[in-house]
């Protein structure tokens, strides 16, 4: 959570500790199963054990390439003036800022929510934000680096091409159905909702 | 060490070393930012090591590709689809878990419905995502990724055999 973006809302700060709490739950949990089960299946854990080395080896290479880039993108790159050309009508540029925003590493998915809803209520149009939001989820550019670095360049290329196609082609089906008149304010969404 | 790894690095190496030279209060900035993004996925960094220790240690290949498997088709994408829709893992740490599927013979097109569902639609972060952008958004923003998955992943299944 860098908070480049000049968008603070409050939601945010909640989600992120709830995460935290629930990573380290798991962590907690998995720690003394993983000792019990090496320890009790000798056979089955010595791969076990070397799997998770060689991972944690990979990793320690890898990940702080990844989370350096992460910080200097946050740093270097501007992101307001992407926000003025999201809205309808944006055309090609639109789609191209929406993937270009969303490619940017500003944190897990659940942080672009408040941001998504923002640009929302700003007049964004509802498959750039769609764009948006998709390529924060998974073809964002510190994470295509560890998918290059686990997956290969064929997989990655092939899966980043894909994913662009597609999100493209349904994000643009999506807001023709379903927001023909434009986004519908949150407010009002719930209160149809609560009926 | 392999050659992506090096350019990998190299190019870190490159831009943080621009990064220095145009601005040392910025870079140490950016620096901050990267540990402490660091910091905050480490938790679920050591955890996603050891289940996929667990995973290849414990779990028979056989399972795996029997259920999502080259041979297991249609099901086997709506398996790793909807496995991917419940869980939700930042793409960073996906990647290493997909690696992990694939080497124990999981196909590539249910792998890559598990990894797009993964990242993109997470039923924990549902409520969320209604309260900032509204119930119709969030449920479009999902249904459509849900969509997007299984498209992709025949994409990539036709693409690379």
């Amino acid at each position: 959570m860098t908070g480049k973006g000049g968008i603070e809302p409050t939601a945010k700060k909640k989600g992120l500790r709830e995460k935290i709490r629930w990573d380290f739950a798991l962590l907690f949990l998995l720690i003394p199963v993983f000792v019990a089960l090496i320890i009790a299946f000798p056979d089955k854990g010595a791969p076990a054990r070397h799997v998770a080395w060689e991972y944690f080896k990979e990793m320690a290479v890898i990940l702080p390439a990844v989370f350096i880039i992460m910080g200097l993108v946050s740093v270097w790159v501007e992101r307001e003036f992407i926000v003025k050309f999201l809205g309808e009508g944006s055309g090609v540029k639109g789609v191209i800022l929406s993937f270009i925003q969303g490619s940017i590493p500003m944190g897990p998915l659940y942080a672009a929510f408040p941001l998504a809803a923002v640009l929302l209520k700003k007049g964004a149009k509802v498959a750039n934000i769609i764009i948006l939001l998709s390529a924060w989820a998974c073809i964002k550019l510190p994470a295509e680096l560890m998918e290059l670095q686990f997956l290969g360049w064929k997989f990655t290329l092939v899966r980043y091409l894909a994913t662009l196609v597609v999100v493209v082609a349904l994000s643009e089906v999506i807001g023709r159905v379903f927001f023909k008149h434009g986004y519908m304010k949150p407010e009002h969404a719930l209160e149809k909702a609560d009926n | 060490m392999d050659l992506t790894t090096d350019v990998i690095l190299a190019l870190t190496g490159l831009l943080l070393l621009l990064s220095v030279i145009k601005d040392r209060k910025k870079t140490a900035a950016a620096l901050r930012v990267a540990y402490k993004g660091f910091i905050r996925l480490l938790p679920s960094i050591l955890a996603i090591i050891l289940v996929v220790g667990l995973l290849i240690g414990f779990i028979p290949p056989r399972w795996i590709a029997q259920v999502i498997g080259g041979n297991s088709g249609v099901l086997g994408v709506a398996i790793a689809s909807f496995l991917g829709a419940v869980l939700f893992i930042p793409a960073i740490i996906a990647f290493p878990l997909a690696k992990s599927m694939l080497d124990m013979g999981a196909g590539v097109m249910a792998t890559a419905a598990f990894i797009t569902t993964l990242t993109m639609v997470g039923f924990v972060f549902l409520p969320l995502e209604i309260k900032e952008s509204g119930k119709k958004f969030a449920i479009a923003r999902n249904a459509l990724s849900f969509i997007a998955a299984i498209a992709i992943a025949v994409v990539i299944g036709v693409i690379i055999k």
